[in-house]
């Protein structure tokens, strides 16, 4: 018994320290001020021109949408996203400063994979033909060298302890560069190599019998490719063996812009080149260190991704963003490990028509899942990964962007009149449940006080956690979840005096009452909540926001519910004031409608 | 406050009963008039969808040198709302930069084109080579509607099998559907008379009145399962042990009715009276409107109907029948006595009024014993008290209590 009555006062305890908790993470965050969205205060406007041709209306939009998903994909900011004319999408974020975003926004992100041909240093060579990949005679630039790009240095030490380190890493002495790496997830991979320091002729010839002989070739496939006419829709066989047009296209090809080098097509028939990034034709692209590629026809592309993500991976200490293949992108993304495992040849994961990097194949992956390494930080890399994860734009973008600020869209005295007009509403529920209610009416008071206090809490750490912002129907909502709030004590205290009614007494009411009332609203808060977690999966923009909004408020109507309501009225059960039916109490006889409360069960015979 | 409170108590009890059930058709025939009016003004007004829907034109104002204010942009809203046309009654302006305003109106024919185009200029005293003009697509295209909307049937179908596997009837689901489905219908129903723009808040404002309704009519089910669980033991009809559920609800329907349109009830308050046009008052009254019907469907639409089609089943068939007989006997407890003869046998085998299973527990003789004992004063009857009992003077104190030898010692 003693156990019990200590019980409402230690949870009200634990309550409020928690509240505290709260309060001190928003001190720590140290905004006091919720953001509030592009209604009330504004923010900025970026305006994307798009360029190239083929920008009809239909794919301005489909661009349009591509783009809401982004920016609306990582938070619930109610960012806005519309078509201007004929070529421009105009997106508009809450926030003075969000110049940041223009990356995510703009990213065309067409991710392709494609098989390295040829590679080389960025500059014309017009004479000799370039050394192919594969060759050891390519040793002297070390930035050629096979497999460089597989691991970075600061991944090594860790690499060597676990299975997925291969062979080829050891057979590229040269691994001195730092070129971005790409290193392939193969822990799930059924072929991963268990020895790490295996010797490159131990570690490759087992497994990678077919392409065996194929490492040799490259050489004299590039210098008398014309021989065979080789076939650009085999890009396996096109990679050890390629055309000559497209020899002479790569050898004509520099990378004078360093990254920014605008990619090339070149047509196989007619050995002339175009700018751009066709996934049906060979491609001549650069990466960041100013390497030049000589790139088959797309093998995977990003359509087949089902998710991207960004994350750093245990034992590892960079940034890197994971890939995970759909049905078709999965089986593509086996044959070329299969291919290309074991051999020193290469394949390049193409960003835009940029080379992101070139590395080899660490294993033999056929469950659809890799990893991109290289000079990622964490923004960058998440950015990617959004980029990544709702697909690519159909058109491109100038890369010059209009970046301005914006005044709020409504007029300035709405936040003002909105907040009298809720303050004006939670000062009349109060009254009324004072009046209604009495005594327990200050219970409802404070539990809504306390609601109040944790939502503006959460607001503000919402804010730093998931963009969230205020809008003016967010407020609208959160008064209109007054109502819905005050629902639960109201089924609550219904209860306790319908107890009441059937003899109880007060403490035994509001245990029973309890019990009954709290069936009635997890049934009732349930349904809230799954249609706030439906729709914040399923809706985008002002939708996702409010399913956001309702989730957060249901979940604070239940919080405060059971720990704050709940053990308060118990404790005033304990007080002659309310057990015994005082008149303000709320729970006299005149309240409850009865004639007279049984404070004692009446016995046969009465009172001795 | 006191009658209240005294009506909550015999509604509580059964004393007072409002008949929510039995009037079903006058509540389907109110319901079906407003559905069918706004049935007809989605029909021949239809919505009137806002620029975020359907795009439209939008102009940008550049104001050499001089810097733009919130006031200005507030002063461009009032004039261009100002002029009277019909798809700039509720511009959209913002300023851009430091020293240019964008105002988005819906697509404009020539002439109230130029009308809006003098406002702004007069307003922003600019010349028109200021100025620039636009078509802005729609920021709610197509695929965004198809999202949210595949999001809400989503829901829709959870929340059925919901309410199946937590009442454990598939009949509480269809009739908190049709309940759901009144109110969503009313509400849109008011947009399309009133000629309120549908903007994004308005479909927020919706969902609100979509969780509001499911909510209500939850809680009041709630009740509901709870009277019917076992209904053979309270002898009462589904229809009677719903309606009771109703009635006993009703106290807290109407309280949290009440506090819950306060505060809606102060926005729209603000919004018409301090504001006078905007967003907020829209959306204030959609939600009045709305959840005001979310209210109202659960205890007129949504009980009736789960009442209307439970009746139907065998089970309550053969238990009202039951329960009638039954009642038309105890009417009259002797109006099965025959009277007497000489050769007439002491029972009659087949004077079988009641139901097999009703003899056990209750036994019909045709005896002049009356039913319950009448106080006499006397024995183990307690009289029927003159006063409350007054408080002894030991009552606050804890007095010592006999417990029976086998209880004693144990906890």
């Amino acid at each position: 018994m003693a156990r019990r009555t200590a019980r409402p006062q230690r949870t009200l305890a634990i309550f409020f320290l928690g509240i505290l908790v709260m309060y001190g993470l928003v001190a720590l965050a140290g905004s006091w001020k919720p953001a509030l969205g592009l209604d009330l205060e504004g923010g900025t406007r970026i305006r994307l021109t798009a360029v190239g041709d083929g920008v009809t209306s239909e794919n301005l939009k489909e661009a349009a949408g591509i783009i809401d998903q982004r920016v609306n994909g990582s938070g619930v900011s109610e960012a806005e996203v519309t078509t201007e004319g004929n070529q421009y999408v105009v997106v508009e974020i809450p926030g003075k400063s969000r110049r940041d975003l223009v990356e995510t926004v703009e990213r065309q992100a067409q991710l392709r994979f494609r098989v390295v041909a040829q590679s080389g240093v960025g500059t014309a060579t017009p004479t000799a033909p370039a050394s192919p990949t594969g060759s050891s005679t390519a040793e002297p630039t070390p930035s050629v060298s096979p497999g460089g790009g597989v691991l970075l240095p600061s991944d090594s030490p860790s690499a060597t302890k676990t299975p997925k380190t291969k062979p080829s890493s050891s057979a590229s002495g040269s691994t001195g560069n730092n070129r971005p790496g790409f290193l392939l997830d193969g822990k799930k991979t059924k072929s991963a190599d268990p020895s790490g320091t295996a010797s490159p002729t131990d570690g490759a010839s087992p497994s990678s019998s077919p392409t065996d002989g194929a490492t040799a070739t490259p050489t004299d496939g590039a210098t008398d490719g014309a021989g065979g006419t080789p076939d650009i829709n085999d890009p396996l066989t096109w990679m050890d063996n390629p055309d000559a047009k497209s020899v002479a296209a790569y050898n004509a090809f520099s990378c004078d812009n360093g990254a920014n080098t605008i990619s090339k097509n070149v047509d196989p028939e007619t050995g002339k080149t175009t700018e751009g990034d066709n996934p049906k034709l060979p491609l001549l692209a650069c990466d960041d260190q100013g390497q030049k590629f000589l790139l088959s026809v797309s093998m995977v592309e990003g359509t087949d991704l089902d998710n991207a993500s960004a994350g750093i991976p245990q034992n590892q200490l960079n940034w890197v963003v994971n890939l995970d293949f759909n049905g078709h992108g999965s089986d593509e993304f086996a044959k070329i490990s299969q291919a290309l495992y074991g051999t020193q040849k290469l394949f390049a994961i193409v960003l835009d028509g940029k080379v992101l990097s070139a590395p080899t194949m660490n294993g033999i992956i056929t469950n659809g899942q890799a990893e991109i390494s290289g000079n990622f930080n964490q923004a960058s890399a998440q950015s990617l990964a959004l980029s990544l994860r709702y697909g690519s734009l159909p058109i491109a973008f100038d890369k010059d962007v209009s970046v301005e600020t914006i005044g709020p869209s409504l007029a300035g005295d709405q936040l003002k009149w909105g907040l009298i007009g809720g303050a004006i509403g939670l000062g009349a529920v109060m009254i009324y449940c004072l009046f209604y209610y009495r005594g327990l009416g200050l219970v409802v008071l404070a539990s809504l006080l306390v609601a109040a206090s944790i939502t503006y809490a959460l607001v503000l750490l919402l804010d730093k956690a998931a963009n969230f912002t205020l809008t003016l129907p967010g407020i609208a909502g959160l008064i209109v979840a007054i109502g819905i709030t005050a629902d639960s004590f109201i089924v609550y205290f219904e209860r306790i005096r319908d107890e009441m009614r059937d003899g109880k007494s007060m403490r035994v009411a509001v245990e029973a009452g309890w019990k009954r009332a709290r069936n009635t609203c997890l049934a009732a808060d349930a349904v809230s909540l799954l249609a706030a977690v439906v729709l914040y999966i399923f809706a985008a923009g002002v939708v996702r926001g409010f399913a956001f909004a309702l989730g957060i408020s249901t979940v604070i109507d239940l919080v405060v519910f059971f720990w704050f309501t709940h053990p308060m009225v118990s404790w005033l059960a304990r007080h002659p004031f309310f057990n015994r039916g005082h008149k303000l109490s709320g729970l006299d006889a005149e309240a409850l409608g009865v004639d007279r409360i049984n404070i004692a069960p009446v016995t046969a015979g009465g009172k001795a | 406050m006191g009658k209240f409170s005294r009506l909550g108590n015999d509604l509580y009890t059964g004393k007072k009963s409002v008949d929510f059930v039995a009037r079903r058709y006058v509540w389907y025939a109110a319901s079906g008039v407003i559905i069918l009016l706004a049935v007809a003004g989605l029909y021949f007004k239809g919505l009137n969808m806002g620029i975020e829907f359907v795009g439209g034109a939008q102009y940008k104002v550049t104001l050499a040198g001089s810097s733009v204010g919130q006031d200005q942009a507030d002063a461009v809203r009032q004039a261009v709302a100002g002029t009277g046309v019909d798809g700039a009654s509720a511009p959209v302006v913002t300023t851009s930069g430091s020293n240019s305003v964008i105002i988005q109106t819906k697509s404009l024919s020539t002439a109230e084109n130029q009308k809006v185009v003098d406002a702004i200029l007069q307003t922003l005293d600019a010349k028109p080579s200021q100025m620039q003009q636009e078509q802005i697509g729609a920021s709610w295209g197509k695929d965004v509607a198809k999202r949210s909307l595949t999001g809400l049937i989503v829901f829709l179908i959870l929340v059925v099998l919901f309410i199946w596997a937590y009442f454990r009837e598939w009949k509480m689901s269809v009739a908190a559907i049709v309940a759901l489905a009144h109110d969503m219908i009313i509400t849109v129903g008011v947009y399309a008379l009133s000629g309120f723009e549908v903007s994004p808040a308005t479909v927020t404002g919706l969902l609100t009145i979509l969780g509001f309704s499911l909510y209500d009519t939850v809680v009041v089910f709630d009740k509901v399962r709870e009277n019917t669980k076992n209904l053979r033991a309270s002898h009462r009809t589904y229809r009677e042990a719903a309606n009771l559920a109703v009635n006993q609800t009703l106290v807290r329907s109407i309280n949290t009715s009440i506090v819950a349109l306060i505060p809606v009830g102060a926005i729209l308050y603000v919004g018409a009276v301090q504001l006078g046009s905007g967003s907020m008052k829209d959306l204030a009254l959609a939600l009045f409107v709305g959840m005001a019907a979310g209210a109202y469907s659960s205890i007129f639409i949504a009980t009736p109907l789960l009442a209307h089609m439970k009746e139907k089943e065998a089970a309550n068939k053969a238990l009202e029948k039951r329960l009638a007989t039954r009642r038309r006997h105890e009417a009259d407890r002797y109006a099965a006595v025959p009277v007497f003869t000489e050769d007439m046998p002491v029972r009659d085998a087949d004077d079988d009024l009641d139901d097999e299973d009703e003899h056990a527990g209750h036994e019909v003789t045709a005896t002049t014993t009356p039913q319950r004992p009448v106080p006499t004063g006397r024995g183990r009857v307690v009289p029927q008290a003159q006063r409350p009992v007054e408080e002894s003077p030991a009552s606050r104190r804890t007095q010592p209590t006999r417990q029976p030898r086998s209880k004693r010692g144990k906890k």
